[in-house]
C-alpha cells in the first residue's frame, strides 16, 4: 500500500484490518435528518440565491452512447450561457462528458471558464484491468480534462478487497497529479448500507481524491439525500480531524430544482457556506438545468414557465 | 343500531386523486368546508395535464367519445347527489344529455371540422383538427353544473386536457362532479378541478405559459386583465356561454393543422 494522506484518529493505515471494524452508522438517524433537512422551506431570495448556486456548481453532464460532437458542442455552449436571453444567469461550473468527447467540449468552453470532466477507469463499471483503467486516465487528462470523474471497482470493495480499491484510487490520483482534479465515484446504489458508504468514502479520500461523488447516473438507485448526508459527514469528520478540504459531488436522479436545493440545504448544515462554492460542491446533472432557468424566470416574471420555451440541450 | 355518519370531506381533483390543498387551507361555501386551493396546487395541476396530454389527445377518437359516455353514465349513478348540488334532477338531466351529446362528436369532428381542400397540383392538401394543448376553464357560477359540463365536455372530447376553477359560489356542484370523472375511466390528470377563490387562482392560471387556452365563461370583472395576461404566450382564449351546445365550442380549442401529401399511383 501507499502512503496515504491524513485520515481521522483511528483511521491509520493499514486501512484494511481496520475497516470493517470502523462502527457503524445510524441509519434511522441518518434518514431522519435528512428527511427533516429536506422539508426546509427556501423562498425568494434565498432560492434565487440557491438556484444561482445550483448552475454554477453544476456539472452539466452528457453521457449516452449516442453522444455526437455536435450534441457535446450544443451541451457546452448551453453550459457558458445557459439562459440567453438573461445575462444575470451565470455558467455553469463544468461539462461532464465521455473521454471521446473531451476535445469537442474543450472546443467550446475554452477561455469561458467553464471547465471540462471527462469520466474515466472503465465508467460506469470499473471491472476492467488496472492498466487499461489508468491509461484511459492518461488519456484524458492528456487530451485536455480538467476533471477526472473516476470509479471504484465495487466489486472489489465488496468482496472486502480494500486494499485494491484504495491503491487504484493512489495510482489515478498519481497521474492526474498537478494536472487534473479528481473525483471518485462511490456508485453508493450498489454499496448496500450506509456503512459502506462511509468506508467507501474514507478510501477514496485516503487514496488521495479531491472529490467524493455519489453516483454514476447508471445504476438503479441514485444519488439519494441520506447517502449524500452520510458522505458529507464523513467529509466533515475528515476536515475536522485534519484539516484537509474534500470536495462532494452529487449525481444521478436530480432533476428538479427543488431536489437540488435540498442538497444545498444539506451541505449549508453539515459543512457550513465554506462549502457552498463549485470548488468545493458540484451537482452532477443534465435536465436539471432547464428547469432551474425556468423557476429563475418565474421568479423574474412572475409567471409559470413552459419547457416548450427553453432549449434541449 | 346508531351509527356515526361518515361526512364528505370536499377535496381537490388532481391527477385522478383527491387531495386536500397542499396550503391546508379551507372555505366555508354552501354550509360545507371545502378545499382552498393555492396558487400551488394550481401549478401541480398544470404539470399534471401537460403529462396526460399525450395519452389523450393520442387516444383514438372512438376511445375519447367511450369515455365521455362513461361520464354520463356515472353521473345517471351520481344523480341525487348531483341534483342536491344545483338546482335540481332537471339540470341534472339536462348535463347528462349534454355529455351524451358532445360524446358522440369525438369521432365527427374530423369530418366536419377538417377538410380536403382543392389544389393546383398533384397533391391531396387536408386539413385536420388537433387539440390545442391544456385548456384553463374559468367555471361559470349558474347553472352550477350544466354550466361546468357545457364548458367541460368541448374541450375534453376534442382531446384536450383541462384545469377548471370551479365558481366561488357553487363548488360542490363541482366536486361531485369530479367523483363521476374519477370512476368514469377518464385518464387521472386529463380532468382537474380546483376549488377555492377565483381571484386568486384565475390570474395565475391565465399567466402561465404552459397553458394554450382558456375559458373565461365565469370571468365578469377581471375579464379584460385576464385576457392580457393570457396574450403572453398568445393563449386562445373563449368568453364562453354558460349553457351552449354546438360543435364550434369544440373547435374553439382545436388547432387546424394542414398537410400536403403527394397524389399515389
Amino acid at each position: 500500500m501507499a502512503t496515504a494522506p491524513a485520515l481521522p484518529g483511528g483511521f491509520e493505515l493499514p486501512l484494511e484490518p481496520r475497516l470493517p471494524r470502523l462502527g457503524s452508522v445510524d441509519a434511522v438517524g441518518l434518514e431522519e435528518r435528512a428527511l427533516a433537512l429536506s422539508r426546509r422551506s427556501i423562498k425568494k431570495g434565498a432560492k434565487v440565491f440557491a438556484l444561482d448556486l445550483a448552475i454554477r456548481a453544476m456539472d452539466l453532464t452528457t453521457l449516452e452512447g449516442a453522444d455526437t460532437p455536435g450534441k457535446v458542442g450544443a451541451l457546452a455552449t448551453k453550459g457558458v450561457r445557459p439562459d440567453p436571453s438573461d445575462p444575470g444567469v451565470p455558467s455553469v461550473a463544468a461539462i461532464c462528458v465521455y473521454p471521446n468527447l473531451v476535445p469537442a467540449a474543450l472546443a467550446r468552453t475554452r477561455g469561458t471558464g467553464v471547465k471540462v470532466a471527462s469520466v474515466a477507469t472503465a465508467f460506469p463499471s470499473g471491472q476492467a484491468p488496472l492498466e487499461v483503467k489508468l491509461e484511459e486516465v492518461r488519456a484524458v487528462v492528456a487530451m485536455g480534462a480538467h476533471e477526472v470523474d473516476m470509479v471504484i471497482d465495487r466489486g472489489a470493495f465488496l468482496s472486502g478487497r480494500y486494499a485494491q480499491v484504495y491503491d487504484e484510487v493512489v495510482r489515478a490520483r498519481e497521474v492526474c497529479a498537478g494536472k487534473a482534479h479528481l473525483k471518485v465515484i462511490l456508485e453508493t446504489g450498489e454499496l448496500g448500507t450506509y456503512d459502506n458508504v462511509r468506508r467507501a468514502a474514507l478510501l477514496a479520500i485516503a487514496g488521495g481524491a479531491d472529490f467524493i461523488k455519489t453516483s454514476t447516473g447508471k445504476a438503479a438507485t441514485n444519488a439519494t439525500l441520506p447517502v449524500a448526508l452520510c458522505m458529507l459527514e464523513t467529509i466533515r469528520d475528515v476536515y475536522e480531524d485534519t484539516g484537509r478540504v474534500v470536495g462532494m459531488k452529487v449525481a444521478g436522479g436530480i432533476r428538479q430544482a427543488k431536489q437540488a436545493v435540498q442538497y444545498l440545504v444539506q451541505v449549508h448544515e453539515t459543512l457550513g457556506v465554506a462549502w457552498l462554492t463549485p470548488d468545493r460542491y458540484r451537482i452532477g446533472a443534465s435536465s436539471l438545468l432547464n428547469d432551474i432557468l425556468m423557476q429563475l424566470r418565474k421568479e423574474r416574471t412572475g409567471r409559470y414557465q413552459n419547457p416548450d420555451y427553453f432549449t434541449v440541450d | 343500531m346508531r351509527r356515526v355518519q361518515v361526512r364528505k370531506t370536499h377535496k381537490l381533483f388532481i391527477g385522478g386523486a383527491f387531495p386536500r390543498s397542499e396550503s391546508g387551507r379551507t372555505l366555508v361555501v354552501e354550509g360545507a368546508n371545502v378545499a382552498r386551493a393555492s396558487r400551488k396546487d394550481l401549478r401541480d395541476a398544470v404539470r399534471i395535464a401537460r403529462q396526460a396530454g399525450a395519452g389523450w389527445s393520442g387516444a383514438t377518437a372512438y376511445n375519447r367519445g367511450q369515455v365521455l359516455y362513461r361520464l354520463a353514465e356515472m353521473m345517471e349513478a351520481r344523480r341525487g347527489a348531483l341534483a342536491a348540488a344545483c338546482r335540481g334532477k332537471d339540470e341534472v338531466d339536462r348535463a347528462i344529455d349534454r355529455v351524451v351529446w358532445y360524446a358522440g362528436w369525438a369521432d365527427k369532428l374530423a369530418q366536419v371540422i377538417g377538410s380536403a381542400n382543392a389544389v393546383a397540383g398533384p397533391y391531396f392538401n387536408f386539413t385536420v383538427p388537433e387539440p390545442t394543448g391544456v385548456v384553463g376553464i374559468v367555471a361559470p357560477a349558474e347553472p352550477a353544473l350544466l354550466g361546468l359540463v357545457s364548458r367541460l365536455a368541448p374541450p375534453l372530447v376534442g382531446g384536450n386536457t383541462v384545469v377548471v376553477i370551479a365558481s366561488d359560489a357553487h363548488p360542490i356542484a363541482a366536486v361531485e362532479l369530479a367523483e363521476c370523472v374519477a370512476t368514469a375511466d377518464v385518464p387521472p390528470g386529463v380532468v382537474n378541478i380546483l376549488t377555492g377563490l377565483r381571484g386568486e387562482l384565475a390570474p395565475w392560471l391565465a399567466g402561465h405559459m404552459d397553458v394554450a387556452g382558456l375559458d373565461l365563461a365565469g370571468a365578469d370583472g377581471d375579464a379584460a386583465e385576464l385576457e392580457r395576461l393570457g396574450a403572453e404566450n398568445v393563449k386562445r382564449i373563449v368568453r364562453g356561454k354558460a349553457d351552449e351546445q354546438s360543435p364550434y365550442e369544440i373547435a374553439a380549442f382545436l388547432e387546424l393543422k394542414t398537410v400536403w401529401h403527394p397524389v399515389g399511383f
